[in-house]
């Protein structure tokens, strides 16, 4: 038993670099795979050539508009979304030292389909209002949550963050519901159903181009502070005796990860598991280092979108499943899978 | 390296006062034990020396700068820490986790330099922890777990080093190795400051001592003369035999159980 655990171990540090360069390649192909599947198929080599001239002959004027004007937004957008919710995921786990937490830990995906309802309910019919309705409710939740777990002291209380994400959960969970109750029912209530459950139905180049940014630079200056996450393994004290302010990090990060997924959330909805199984699986292939953790929970929780995608437009087409279905289906048995499995050495 | 307490005091705010006016000198590469019973001030006195927790009134000097105007980072370059037991988040190798304690003299994208796997390799050797480098964290033993934590310790090259009470759940053996890999250190020079139960081991570790009680300083100074047996009667409310031992070269304290001894 500990003899298989050291292969393990010799295993994860061996192959962690060439792991990641592996999964830029996924990635690609992912991308490529993405644009070709779906109810009308375009075939690869056509994807590649429209993808790198515009002019490119064996395409139909049709299948160009499939592959530069909904597709390939899609699956862009679905990378940046999936992107952001595994890293947020991964980084709230390092901060919390524990393997279950989840990108919407503080109470963010209630408070952003609380905002998105409000937004749908009362605004008519903007294409604006809706992400940025979810956006401001799910900062709202973040910011209360945070401001309630902090002591007089100036310290944050980890267990209080905790405590206050899942009250202040159900408190906006109840708005909601208090919203959908008194709205007359009929098409918004079925778009803020369908918006709850998550989707990428939504994407254009405008969303990609307003997301991109956002989550490129949450990424990178996450990125940043993977020596810290590392550190705080040791606990606040420990974390503080070699050098790294515990107090500071969980600012920095609890401010980044709640951009990173308010942002997401607001433009595809509230989809499930991906921040909480995708960086699990990625610290059991290769390793708790968060320096290789964060990127390649980066890359897989993109791919794992696009995936999920492809499949939420084709099982039931021309019907298009809500994602947020997919990721669920797929991650809470895994989850549960994991759970069972490894119980208390998650 | 010198570090110094000036007029601590800390209180909590479940529990009130746990530290009232404490002052304590630790001279460069001088060995020195706080003792002292339960809830006396020990670890929060070495929470406060380290930086970690912050007095309500009074000043720790390191090297005669104030601590708190100093970077966490600056201070872990010189002071390191091993704490009664740890418990570390995720699935860690041996050898990463002793890595962390080159956290303060890396920047954050550096590779691991020829002088970081040095003093990690020379830490692992002197803690004797080599052969688990590559086992996880997770699944090795408390006495191998608290040589880890001074392994992680010792790669940060520190020249002040804080136990707090490091030995507290080993055994007989495990206690023994330990003390005995940081007595030589403090031989080489590192001031080590301690808070131990262990009377006669502390006695057999430190030049000096401070006896705590209820948060003052009872008394200080050199441990023949700290450990008597009055002053460990009335600190810890227990009668003992205390002696010089030759062969440790030390002062020894029996402890004298009450009541009549079953016939």
């Amino acid at each position: 038993m500990e003899k298989c655990h050291d292969i393990m171990n010799f295993v994860k540090r061996r192959g962690r670099i060439w792991i990641l360069w592996g999964l830029v390649i996924v990635m690609l192909l992912s991308v490529i795979a993405g644009i070709m599947v779906g109810p009308v198929m375009v075939p690869m080599k056509s994807v590649i050539a429209s993808l790198f001239n515009a002019q490119d002959e064996s395409l139909t004027a049709f299948q160009r508009v499939i592959v530069r004007q909904i597709r390939l937004p899609r699956v862009l957008l679905g990378m940046l979304v999936g992107s952001a919710l595994a890293v947020s995921g991964a980084a709230m786990q390092g901060l919390f030292r524990n393997p279950l937490a989840s990108p919407y830990i503080l109470g963010l995906a209630s408070g952003a389909s609380a905002g998105a309802a409000g937004a749908i309910l009362f605004a008519a019919g903007s294409l604006f209002l809706l992400p940025l309705g979810a956006f401001v409710g799910a900062s709202v939740a973040a910011l209360v949550v945070f401001n309630l777990a902090r002591g007089r002291d100036g310290r944050t209380s980890i267990l209080t963050l905790i405590l206050a994400g899942v009250a202040i959960g159900a408190l906006f969970s109840a708005i909601t519901s208090f919203l959908l109750f008194i709205s007359s029912g009929g098409e918004k209530l079925s778009d803020v159903l369908f918006w709850i459950m998550g989707g990428l139905g939504r994407a254009s180049w405008t969303s990609v181009a307003i997301l991109a940014p956002i989550v490129l630079v949450g990424i990178g200056a996450i990125i940043t502070f993977t020596r810290d996450l590392n550190a705080l393994a040791l606990g606040e004290d420990g974390a503080h005796h070699v050098g790294v302010n515990p107090e500071k990090l969980y600012r920095w990060l609890l401010a980044l990860t709640t951009l990173l997924t308010a942002s997401a959330v607001a433009v595809a909805g509230t989809i499930g598991f991906i921040g909480l199984v995708i960086p699990h699986v990625m610290r059991l292939l290769i390793g708790p280092d968060h320096r290789k953790l964060i990127p390649a929970s980066a890359l897989v929780g993109g791919c794992f979108l696009v995936w999920s995608d492809m499949v939420a437009r084709t099982v039931l087409a021309p019907a298009e499943l809500p994602v947020g279905v997919i990721t669920a289906f797929i991650g809470a048995p895994f989850f549960l899978y994991l759970l069972k499995t490894r119980g208390a050495s998650l | 390296m010198r570090i110094e307490a000036r007029n601590i005091s800390y209180a909590y705010r479940e529990i009130g006062l746990a530290l009232d006016d404490v002052s304590l000198e630790i001279s460069n590469g001088a060995s020195v034990a706080v003792i002292g019973p339960n809830g006396s001030g020990k670890s929060t006195l070495l929470r406060i020396l380290s930086g970690v927790l912050r007095p309500k009134s009074g000043v720790v000097l390191l090297d005669d700068v104030p601590i708190h105007e100093r970077s966490a980072r600056d201070v872990a370059r010189h002071l390191a820490m091993v704490e009664q037991e740890r418990s570390i988040g995720f699935d860690f190798t041996v050898r990463e986790v002793v890595a962390m304690g080159r956290t303060p003299h890396r920047s954050r994208f550096a590779r691991e330099t020829q002088a970081d796997a040095q003093a990690i390799e020379h830490a692992m050797e002197l803690a004797d922890v080599r052969p688990l480098a590559h086992r996880s964290i997770r699944a090795i033993s408390g006495g191998e777990g608290q040589r880890v934590h001074l392994a992680m310790a010792l790669a940060q090259k520190p020249s002040v080093l804080l136990l707090d009470e490091p030995t507290t759940f080993l055994d007989l053996r495990h206690q023994t190795q330990f003390m005995s890999i940081v007595r030589q250190r403090a031989n080489e020079g590192m001031t080590v400051l301690m808070a131990i139960h262990d009377l006669t081991m502390a006695a057999q570790m430190a030049d000096r001592m401070a006896l705590l009680k209820s948060g003052r300083v009872l008394v200080e100074g050199k441990s023949q003369d700290v450990l008597t047996a009055q002053n460990v009667e009335s600190a810890f409310g227990v009668r003992a035999i205390v002696g010089h031992h030759a062969q440790l070269a030390s002062t020894y304290v029996l402890p004298i159980l009450t009541g009549e001894r079953k016939v």
